[in-house]
């Protein structure tokens, strides 16, 4: 199975060439924010405001870690289910994110601003905690500490393992991959 | 009558907090393993690899399997010759909880309030605890930490009686169809029938206890949880929702009664970490 090593963050060249169903090693540096990480940069971004991180070219990691024992990094580190950022999506794309790792189903307005923005969106494996926090080599909050699991952690990734879900060309591999092995 | 302290009961549940969400019960480790024989995606394998080399890693650094270390879910059965001392089982209970969730370095999930202020109450309490007296002075406690990402892909109907074994087929097929990917599969289906609404719910969360892939002891409802299994990996979903054979692992139902005028139907799934833990003190 190929897979393709990419660089975070990420340029319009390096997003149009992902295709729904690659296969990806990330490195480089991403960032971790979830459910109220989005609600308060969004209300920033309605109020025209100054964001904590800069958004452009980023990857944005969908978790909530748990605590890092002595000598960790960070503690177990899966995605967690992205719908529930759907609401947020299209204006973090807008504002310059180009990329978002989660797990699970986006919508239709989530998709449309994919192919608008150039932007993919990618899926790490669910339940995969503790392999995945091995490959997260340093781990620093740099917005809202108070929000514990869910602030927005600085994370620098060695061959971050992914795989393409929606792309700047509308594929979708939820809908594909099962069509391929329904029966 | 036996006296049982309620510091022995926060002892255990303390370390059960932490084996549970660490160690993957055996008997669905090696189901997982089995599948990486039978997964027909190249994809869908590469996911069972990296399951399988999480759980070890888990074990081997002990940390836990998932970051979402859950809602911590207690099934007690308490034997009616036995007195509890020196406490009351609810405190005796979360105590252990805010013990294990702190030394086993497990994230706190727990929001104060459902709707309006969710704020984290930072130890993973309350736990949600259910008891039932039993005869005997033995006390069996079970932990089932439940992750939020596979309980949201929960739900209740009431059926007609007259749906049948087709009615619930199609409802429980096409609720893990429209679950997809969300639930982190493969994953284990917890099915409840008969009973009222709030039972029927319990019998579906009751289900993902049992041993994986041990048949219900009816011949008839053993052949419908192999038919569902079958279905349900044939809609091809796979692996983490990316295409393949592997939806679902094992599919458990269990029953109750039923009101003449009702069947009730209910679904809970399980990630591929289906932990629980039990103790008998």
């Amino acid at each position: 199975m190929e897979i393709k090593k990419i660089k975070a963050p990420l340029t319009d060249e390096d997003v149009t060439a992902l295709k729904a169903g690659d296969n990806v090693l990330i490195s480089g540096v991403i960032y971790a924010a979830r459910d109220a990480a989005h609600k308060r940069l969004v209300e920033l971004m309605n109020k025209n405001e100054s964001l904590p991180i800069e958004l452009q070219g980023q990857i944005i990691y969908y978790v909530g870690p748990a605590p890092a024992k002595p000598g960790q990094a960070i503690g177990s580190a899966g995605p967690t289910t992205s719908g529930r950022m759907d609401a947020y999506t299209p204006q973090m794309l807008e504002h310059g994110m180009k990329a978002c790792i989660g797990k699970g189903k986006r919508d239709q307005a989530v998709k449309d601003a994919l192919v608008k923005y150039k932007g993919v969106y990618m899926a790490a494996v669910g339940g995969a905690g503790a392999l995945l926090s091995k490959r997260i080599k340093k781990s620093e909050v740099v917005a809202y500490p108070e929000l514990g699991a869910e602030a927005i952690r600085r994370l620098e990734v060695e061959d971050f393992p992914a795989t393409v879900i929606n792309d700047v060309h509308g594929n979708d591999l939820y809908i594909e991959g099962a069509k391929e092995y329904a029966r | 009558m036996r006296e049982l302290a309620a510091s022995v009961i926060t002892e255990n549940v303390d370390e059960m907090c932490q084996q549970a969400n660490i160690y993957l019960p055996e008997d669905l480790f090696a189901l997982i393993k089995k599948s990486l024989d039978t997964e027909e995606s190249p994809v869908g394998k590469e996911v069972i690899k990296q399951l399988i080399e999480n759980v070890e890693i888990a074990k081997n650094e002990k940390i836990p399997i998932c970051q979402d270390t859950g809602f911590a879910v207690f099934f007690v059965e308490w034997g009616q010759e036995v007195h509890l001392t020196g406490g009351s089982l609810e405190e005796a209970i979360n105590e252990g909880v805010r013990r294990g969730y702190e030394k086993g370095y497990l994230r706190k999930s727990i929001a104060t309030d459902p709707l309006y202020e969710r704020k984290n109450t930072g130890d993973n309490t309350p736990a949600v605890i259910y008891t039932d007296l039993v005869p005997g002075d033995k006390v069996k406690i079970t932990f089932a930490p439940k992750g939020g990402g596979s309980e949201n892909m929960s739900t209740v109907r009431m059926m007609k009686p007259s749906d049948g074994e087709e009615g619930v087929i199609d409802f429980v097929v096409n609720h893990c169809k429209d679950a997809g990917p969300n639930p982190c599969p493969p994953i284990v289906v917890g099915v409840g029938i008969g009973g009222t609404f709030e039972k029927v719910a319990m019998l579906a969360k009751k289900a993902l206890l049992r041993p994986v892939g041990q048949p219900n002891p009816d011949k008839r409802f053993a052949e419908l949880e192999q038919k569902l299994l079958k279905k349900i990996n044939n809609l091809g979903v796979g692996p983490q929702g990316f295409g393949g054979s592997t939806f679902a692992l094992a599919v458990h139902i269990e029953t109750y009664p039923s009101h003449i005028a009702s069947m009730a139907a209910a679904v809970n799934i399980n990630c591929h970490a289906s932990r629980h833990v039990e103790r008998i003190l």
